[in-house]
């Protein structure tokens, strides 16, 4: 009953203290005896994630891809969120709290990136199955997260696919091993076309996820771990900075929708 | 190193002085029984046992009651609030927005940073007091101790509405002279007289309050944490209720890049 069972981590007690670790095995590699100084941060990502040692393709894309994510932007709402600890002195975990509670979600969050892997496992590479997944959505089950709004991995404001979209996906489908980012490079046009929506940077990050042969719910994690660097940095820029920091305008709308809550029906 | 590690007796087993479910299915809460003697109390008088291990008298469980209503802002600019409401308008979940906002309410400046300082520095320059030393005196040290009087000044905004209707519900209901409470208003007075712009702000007044309650700090800011959640909820549904990506939306060009000018890597 109080075992845990792990298949990626094992440690080897000092002799006479049960719990200092003499040496530790992830996957069976002596961590500390071998990886570090040898491994890179990525290919230590994919041993855990994968449970094999990656090829040196795929330790790339995931390199790069890492690059291409760590920093959203102070424009983001999840890097504004951590700004928002940074700006009033929160702890440093608030911070990076708040921003993995406002980047989970399912506009440019975790949550659309796990859907864009779902739709790229029900679609494949094929623009007809996309156009048919856009046009009619799977019906979703009742459950914690709100309804997507949008076709998951495009933007849903989007007019034109933003230069730093087509830079992120042109570079990625370059170191690519996998099928899904040099098809999505391939046949952008016709799948925003298919969604009425220009692709986001989830839809980016979706398809090298994919290509990396990781599923919805790893890739959500990762994405959710990647662009934590940025709302760091940014978090720390704006410590205690809040009288150079943003409080914006406010508009009381007393006879808005908000006063009649809409009735809940079930589907 | 051969002394006795103390985890090796705890190895597989969880000792509890605060309760939890018995093999009869009785339930403990410090040493009362959850659904007999504990049934259907307040909330607030159990989350306030939960932490103190004794119970409120009403009074004061009505002014405890205020100290949360009254920081109760559902407003989406406040910076904890705003990430509550940037989760909604993200399309993230309630529950994750809402333990996020909390999170970032234990801030230096306001929140739980601010009022953990203050109940500490009352209770000890009320005792300072009690013991000859000067209202100067007390000032000065906490000044050297932490570079600033914790509950006192605002960064946005001088003065502070709450500040009024709080001892109006404290002084009908007999609370409202306090030796810790009396102090806060003591050193406001004090820094009024001085012409700072250092007047008392709600984290001082409800922190002179947590005193006179016989919170420590830590204790304290455990009370607290929910006090700024009854505004949170709102402003997340209000931006659920919007368009998604609409709350706050920044244009580049208002970004104002301050760093290096373009350069190869």
């Amino acid at each position: 009953m109080s075992a845990i069972h792990t298949t990626l981590w094992h440690e080897e007690p000092e002799p006479g203290d049960a719990f200092a670790a003499r040496r530790a095995h992830c996957r069976g590699y002596d961590v500390y005896g071998e990886l570090v100084g040898r491994a890179t941060w990525a290919e230590m990502l994919l041993l855990l994630w994968r449970g094999e040692r990656p090829s040196p393709g795929d330790a790339r894309l995931l390199e790069a891809l890492a690059v291409a994510l760590a920093n959203p932007g102070p424009r983001d709402p999840s890097v504004h969120a951590a700004m928002c600890g940074g700006v009033g002195g929160s702890p440093a975990a608030a911070s990076l709290m708040a921003a993995l509670g406002v980047g989970a979600g399912r506009l440019g969050g975790g949550q659309e990136v796990a859907l864009a892997l779902q739709a790229w496992q029900s679609c494949g590479l094929d623009v007809s199955a996309w156009r048919r997944a856009t046009a009619q959505p799977a019906p979703e089950h009742a459950g914690i997260w709100p309804k997507a709004e949008h076709a998951p991995g495009f933007d849903p404001h989007g007019r034109q696919c933003a230069g730093t979209v087509r830079q992120a996906l042109a570079a990625l489908a370059a170191l690519s091993t996998g099928s899904h980012l040099p098809w999505l490079l391939a046949e952008r046009d016709a799948l925003e076309e298919a969604a009425g929506l220009p692709l986001s940077m989830t839809g980016v990050a979706a398809a090298a996820l994919a290509d990396l042969r990781l599923s919805p719910e790893q890739g959500e994690m990762l994405w959710l771990l990647l662009r934590l660097p940025g709302a760091a940095a940014h978090a720390l820029e704006q410590h205690l900075a809040f009288k150079r920091f943003p409080f914006f305008e406010h508009e009381i709308e007393e006879h808005g929708a908000m006063e009649t809550e809409p009735v809940y029906v079930p589907a | 190193m051969s002394r006795p590690d103390p985890r090796t007796e705890h190895i597989g087993r969880v000792r509890s002085r605060v309760g939890g479910l018995r093999a009869d299915r009785r339930v403990r809460y410090r040493g009362r029984d959850l659904h007999a003697e504990l049934k259907g109390v307040d909330w607030l008088d159990l989350y306030a046992f939960g932490i103190t291990g004794r119970r409120f008298p009403a009074p004061q469980l009505r002014l405890m009651h205020a100290l949360w209503v009254h920081t109760s802002y559902p407003d989406a600019r406040i910076w904890n609030n705003r990430v509550a409401a940037l989760a909604g308008s993200s399309r993230s979940n309630g529950n994750l927005g809402m333990a996020a906002a909390l999170a970032v309410s234990e801030a230096h400046i306001y929140g739980r940073g601010n009022e953990v300082q203050a109940v500490a520095f009352f209770i000890r320059a009320r005792r300072s007091l009690d013991h000859g030393a000067t209202l100067e005196d007390c000032l000065g040290e906490e000044m050297q101790r932490h570079g600033r009087i914790a509950g006192y000044g605002r960064p946005l905004l001088e003065g502070d509405e709450r500040i009024a209707p709080t001892m109006a519900v404290a002084a009908s209901l007999g609370l409202d002279q306090g030796r810790h409470v009396q102090l806060a208003f003591d050193i406001d007075r004090q820094f009024a007289g001085l012409g700072k712009p250092l007047r008392m702000n709600y984290g001082g007044l409800v922190s002179a309050f947590g005193a006179d309650l016989g919170f420590s700090p830590e204790q304290f800011a455990l009370f607290m944490f929910p006090s700024f959640l009854a505004g949170m909820p709102p402003v997340y549904l209000d931006a659920r209720s919007r368009p998604e990506g609409t709350l706050l939306p920044v244009p580049c060009e208002t970004v104002l890049y301050e760093g290096p000018p373009p350069r190869a890597w």
